[in-house]
This record gives C-alpha cells, structure tokens and sequence, in this order.
C-alpha cells in the first residue's frame, strides 16, 4: 500500500517534470519539434566543436592556441571574457533602472536583461575555463592565495559573487516555473540588496577589465593605454547593455515569438525606442570621455599613424556611425532602425573590446599583426562556446516566464 | 673587476632579516575582504630590499659564447635545447626565454660597432610587475633579489605574462596537467649556498659580475665614468620599473638591442594605485547612494499608487 503510494507520487514527480522539460509535449513530438535547420546547423557545429575542447584537455593548451609567450591571452578571453562581461552587463543596467530609478514601463525587460546578464557571466567563466592553464585551481584566488595588490583577483571575486548575485536575481523566473511560490516570495525580498550589489560589483569589474591593462604600459598602444581606461570600459558597458538588451529581446521577438505574452510583445516597439535613446545619449558621452583620453596624453599625433587610423575608425565608425542611427531611429520612431543602430554598437564593443585585449596589445612586437591572426581551433572553440550559449538561453527562454508573465504570480509585484 | 666585488663582499655574511619578508607576506595574505582598504595598501609593502643581490651586465665584454646559456639549462635541468649551444645559427633570429630557457642571448647587428650580444632572463625586479598581477599571490620577491614563483599558487591565467614589461615568464603550454611558468629563478638555490649563480660564474669574459646592488651601481657608474668613450651614459635597470637587481651598462643605445624603452621609472603597481584606492569608495558610497536613490523613488511611487488607485482601482500589476 504504502509502497504503491511513494510508486505513485514518484511517477507523479516524473511526469510533472517530464512536463515541465518537454513544454507538455511528448516525446516524439518533441524529438521532431528540434529538426530546424538551425539546430541542423546548431549541431554539427557541436559535433566538431567539442571534440576539439576535450582535445585542448587531454593535450594542453598548445593543441588549440598559438601558445605563445608573447601572447597569453588570445581570442578565447579576448571574445569570451572582455568582450562578453559588457555585453552581460544587462542584468545590472535593467535592474538598476527598473528597481533604483523606478522606470517601471521596462518591466517587460527586466527579466530578459537579468537573464542575459546571468548567462553572460556564467559562459565568460566557461572561457576561462577552458583557456585557464590549470581550471580545476578556478577557486585558488578565493581560498588559496590572495593577491590583493592585483586587479584580476579583484575580478575574479567580483565575478563569482556577482554570479551568485545574478542567480538569485534570475531564482524568481525558476521558481516560478517551478510554481513554488513561498520560496519565491522569499527570493523577491532580497531583490533591493541584491540589485545594490550588483551596482556594486559590475561598476567595479566592468572597469577593473580595463585596469587589467594598466600594469602594462609599455605594452598597449598609447592610443589605448591611458589611465581612463576603467572609465571606457565602465562606460561602454552600460551602452552596450542598453543595445544588447535591444537586439536580445528584438531576437526574442522574432524567433521564440509563441514564447512571448502580449505584454511583452506589445510593449516592444515603445521600449526599444526608449533603450536607444538612453544608448545614444551614453554613447556621445563615451565618445567625449575618449577624445578626452587623447588629449590628456596629448595623443594626436598619433592619429596620423596606421594605429591612428585604426583608432579613427574604431570611436568613429564603430561608435560615432552606430550612435548616429540609433539617433535617427528614436527621431524617427522607426523601432528598426535603432535595432539595426544597437546590432552596430553591439559589433563596435567586441570591436573596442578586441582592439584594447589583441589588436593594440604588443603593437610594437616584430609580425604583431601576423601573430594576432587565430588559429582555427581556438575560432572553433570559441564558435562551439557561442552556440551552446545560444542553445542554454533558448532552452530557458522556452521554459521559464522570462518574456511572458506566469498568469499565476502575475500581479505578486515586483517590488515597486 | 668581477672578482673585485666578489672578493669584497662574500656571499650572505650576514643572515638577511626575515622580517620584512614576513611583513609583506601577512598584509598581503591577511586581508581577505574583496577590495578593501587591503588592496589600496598592499602595493606600497612589496619595496625592494636594501642589502639584496644584483648583477652587472657590461653588454660591452659578451661575446655570445652562450656558456651561460649552457651552464643555466644544466643547473636547472631544463630539458636539451633545439639547436646545441656551440651552434651560432641560432643567432640568425632573435630569441626569447622560453619554457626551456631560462636564459638566452641575442646577437645585434649594430652599424659601427660590429655585433652585440645581449643576455636575457628575469631581471628580478625591486617591485615586480608579475608579483603585483598575480591573484593568487604565486610570486614573492627575496630579501636576497630573486622573484620566485610557486608551482602550487597558479591557476594559468597568465596575466603576469601581460603584465612583465620585460616579456620574461613563458609558459609550459605543452603540458596539459601540469603547464606553468617557466622563469629565471636568481640560481635562489645556490645563493643560498653561498654560491653565485652559474651564469655568471660560468662566463669566461665577466661581462656578468654577481653582488649587492648597491655595490654594483656604483661599479657601473666607475666603469661608465673611466671610460666614457666606452659606454653610453645609462644604467639600464637602476630606475626602470622601479629598478630591477640586473643591471646593464652598454656601448650602444639600449633602444637599439631589443630593451624595451617605455617603460616608466616608477614600479609598475603605481599605474594601478588609483583605480586600487577607488574601489573601497565605492563600497561604502554606492550602497548609501542608490540606496536613497531607491527610498526616493519608492516614495514617489507609493503616492502615486495611492492616488490612481483612488481615482480608477488597481489594473496595473505594480
Ligand atoms: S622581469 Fe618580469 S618576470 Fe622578472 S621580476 Fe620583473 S616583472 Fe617579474
Ligand atoms: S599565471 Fe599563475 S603565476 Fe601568473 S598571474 Fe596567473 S596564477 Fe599567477
């Protein structure tokens, strides 16, 4: 009796959950709903890419990168992780607004944000997983020595703390999902001090990326170096959540549509205007707090050489141009336009991003530009990486109430 | 001129003081709490040692024999080298130290002054760049001049490879479980012997010349100042990043054999001094600020909430 009864609930359990990871389809109806042809695509991508990660684990890090001495850090941290944080810096920006600075019309968002935010960081650790020379040690700096006088250890507390952080921040979407609603009442109090110390953290290791380059003067170019770097990349980072926030749910929109409430769908068009309007207006800001930056060191001769030109085009037609379109999208009220504009500024961050970690770093080393060039693996990798990121983010976007609202908890507020 | 000093000042007569190192070792280790105050002070203990050693280079004496290169690889262990070190094609590129070599010596083609050779390791520096990156404290500077790293501290990130203005540390990247830094250790183990290091005691012309530092800037500048038409005025090493125990005196502009010449005066932690005190501010402002930043908002909510819900009843989820 009693035997049949745990039988019971556990085949209850089962199919609950069976339920909540096949979205209420069956099995062979959810094996035929995954033949699309981006997941066709999707997975030979994997089928290439993994077996080249578990290569990079069983033969070293030369197996898949240049391994040079000259060039520690390469695309994998380059992509991964200074050109992945600012693009996560979503959860961090959404939050601020919407819980601190009450614009309570972007609640839409929030969610999306914190999500992407979340994700962002957890692959920027994967990165790192993969290009740290020993990653089993990852936690060394938390228990094992403590280099107090470096950034990156500051970093790397920020950035597990501000994990953790994000996780809780994304626990109410989970639980809700789950249709746990006690504990998610609990997780909705701390929401205030979780969000503070997110501000706190991101403001913090958002520039500490750029203090990273500090210690090396000789080493980057004069027209990247310069002690505002924290600045540039504090500040580039709240643009280029703005944008990413943007085109993430502007994909959302478009591809995981049936995954989407009128709520969110309705409201899009207004709040993408809105976003770009805020990016903009950052991203003239960055653009004075660079020219500054040349100035201080009195760098316009520079402008003038190869490097110069780069730089040229870098602030101007990968900030200035972006910047511009989403300017005339807002004046326009054309939704398109300022997402073709935040796709743009998107590409303008890794653009800066890779400029400042490869491009402008050992500029003066003989071959620089030749050395700079990837190897096919790490391109590979980084490309496995991205998709199974890709992968993730649809897989709880299909599940969780991150662009709809659960009907159940749709009025439990947000804390506003 | 080498054995001068070196009879003048026999290794380690004197025990060296302990303390220091342990100072910098417990504020360092000491304070846990993520940026605090901690991290703003740390970078102004980590001060080079007044009685450490050094060593003289007189770039002008080399004549690339490579026996240091040889008598390096062998203390050390290091495995058989690429091409063997009688072989003088290895000077047809330049080269850096690898983790194979500690040690290797590059040959200039200067216009005028027929080649010049020019030795390159570990500078052991008096504030070293990597120590200051490293997160996971891997390195320590030793009251007797050598930065050491430990194996067991490292993680691989490889920042205090970004960080050496010297492009010294290399990599083991071959090695799948146990890659790490590969670097000149100062011969630690045979100074502590009472032994100078087998470079230097291997060099057959004393272009190296082992000793305190203090006493090796001033052979430096005798030398430079006896014989002016010699040396060009500059003591590579006595102010660059903050100074470093190697030392080098040359006959051509150092620019001009591969020293890197940016680098500034001060030690490199100073660069980051700033944005390292920044960081308790915002500890302590931050919280305050949004925090009445939302008590302000919230505040402005609850009155408006209040009166539309006067004028039209909840339909807003807020
Ligand atoms: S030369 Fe480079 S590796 Fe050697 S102590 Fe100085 S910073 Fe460290
Ligand atoms: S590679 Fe190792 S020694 Fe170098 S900074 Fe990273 S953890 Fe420290």
């Amino acid at each position: 009796m009693n035997h049949n009864e745990t039988l019971d609930r556990s085949r209850n359990f089962r199919s609950w959950l069976m339920d909540k990871l096949l979205m209420g389809m069956s099995w062979p109806e959810y094996m035929r709903s995954l033949v699309t042809p981006f997941n066709i695509v999707a997975a030979i991508i994997l089928i290439v890419g993994l077996p080249i990660i578990a290569l990079r684990f069983l033969h070293g890090l030369a197996e898949v990168t240049h391994a040079s001495n000259d060039y520690p850090w390469g695309l994998l941290l380059g992509w991964g992780l200074f050109g992945g944080v600012p693009l996560s810096a979503t959860g961090f920006v959404m939050a601020t607004a919407y819980y601190i600075f009450g614009f309570k019309e972007y609640r839409p968002l929030v969610r999306l944000g914190v999500l992407t935010g979340f994700l962002g960081y957890l692959f920027a650790v994967v990165y790192l997983l993969v290009d740290l020379g020993r990653p089993w040690r990852i936690y060394y700096p938390m228990f094992v020595g403590f280099g107090t006088a470096s950034v990156l250890f500051l970093v790397a507390w920020h950035v597990a703390t501000y994990l953790t952080v994000q996780f809780l921040e994304f626990s109410p979407a989970i639980l809700e999902w789950l249709r746990s609603g006690r504990v998610r009442r609990w997780a909705t109090m701390i929401t205030i001090a979780m969000t503070i110390a997110g501000i706190i953290l991101s403001t913090l290791h958002q520039s500490a990326l750029g203090a990273l380059f500090l210690l090396a003067p000789g080493k980057l170019h004069p027209l990247w170096y310069s002690s505002y770097i924290p600045h540039f990349f504090l500040a580039s980072s709240i643009y280029a959540a703005l944008v990413m926030v943007i085109v993430v749910s502007a994909l959302c929109a478009r591809f995981l549509r049936h995954r989407a409430d009128s709520y969110f769908l309705d409201s899009l068009d207004r709040l993408t205007i809105g976003l770009g309007k805020g990016a903009a207006i950052c991203m003239y800001v960055y653009l004075v707090l660079k020219l500054v930056g040349v100035a201080h060191d009195d760098n316009w001769a520079l402008l003038s050489t190869g490097y110069g030109k780069w730089f040229l085009v870098e602030i101007l037609g990968f900030v200035l141009v972006p910047a511009l379109i989403l300017t005339l999208g807002v004046k326009l009220g054309k939704p398109a336009i300022v997402r073709i504009g935040a796709l743009y500024s998107i590409i303008g961050i890794l653009v800066n991003r890779l400029n400042v970690s490869i491009v402008a770093f050992n500029w003066k080393l003989p071959g620089h530009l030749y050395h700079i060039i990837p190897p096919w693996k790490e391109v590979v990798i980084v490309l496995t990486i991205t998709t199974i990121h890709i992968l993730i983010f649809r897989w709880i976007v299909s599940r969780m109430p991150v662009i709809r609202q659960e009907p159940e908890f749709e009025d439990e507020p947000y804390n506003l | 001129m080498s054995k001068e000093v070196k009879e003048k000042d026999p290794i380690l007569k004197e025990p060296f003081s302990r303390r220091d190192f342990l100072k910098t070792l417990s504020i360092a280790t000491g304070s846990l709490i993520v940026g605090s105050a901690g991290s703003a002070s740390a970078y102004r203990k980590i001060k080079g040692y007044r009685n450490s050693y050094g060593m003289l280079v007189d770039l002008t004496l080399c004549v690339g024999c490579r026996s240091c290169e040889r008598a390096c690889n062998e203390v050390n262990n290091l495995p058989k080298p690429d091409t063997p070190f009688d072989d003088a094609t290895v000077f047809e590129r330049l080269r850096r130290p690898t983790a194979k070599a500690y040690t290797v010596v590059n040959r200039y083609e200067i216009e005028g002054s027929g080649p010049v050779y020019r030795k390159i390791q570990c500078n052991h520096c008096n504030e070293p760049a990597c120590f200051s990156a490293c997160p996971i404290h891997a390195y320590t500077k030793t009251p007797e001049g050598a930065v050491l790293y430990d194996e067991n501290r490292c993680f691989g990130c490889r920042y205090c490879m970004i960080a050496c203005p010297f492009y010294i540390p290399a990599y083991d990247y071959e090695s799948a479980l146990r890659p790490r830094i590969m670097k000149c250790i100062f011969c630690y183990p045979r100074i502590k012997q009472n032994r100078i290091p087998a470079c230097a005691e291997a060099c057959p012309t004393g272009t190296l010349t082992f000793g305190r530092r203090e006493d090796l800037l001033k052979l430096a500048r005798r030398r430079i100042l006896r014989n002016p038409s010699r040396y060009i005025d500059h003591i590579y090493g006595e102010h660059e990043a903050g100074g470093t125990s190697w030392l080098y005196i040359s006959g051509v502009p150092f620019k001009d054999i591969g020293f890197p010449e940016d680098i500034p005066d001060e030690p490199l932690i100073t660069q980051v001094k700033g944005f390292l005190s920044a960081v308790p501010v915002v500890f302590t402002v931050w919280p305050a600020l949004f925090g009445m930043c939302y008590a302000a908002v919230k505040h402005r909510y609850k009155g408006k909430r209040e009166e539309t819900s006067r004028k039209e009843g909840k339909d807003e989820p807020q």
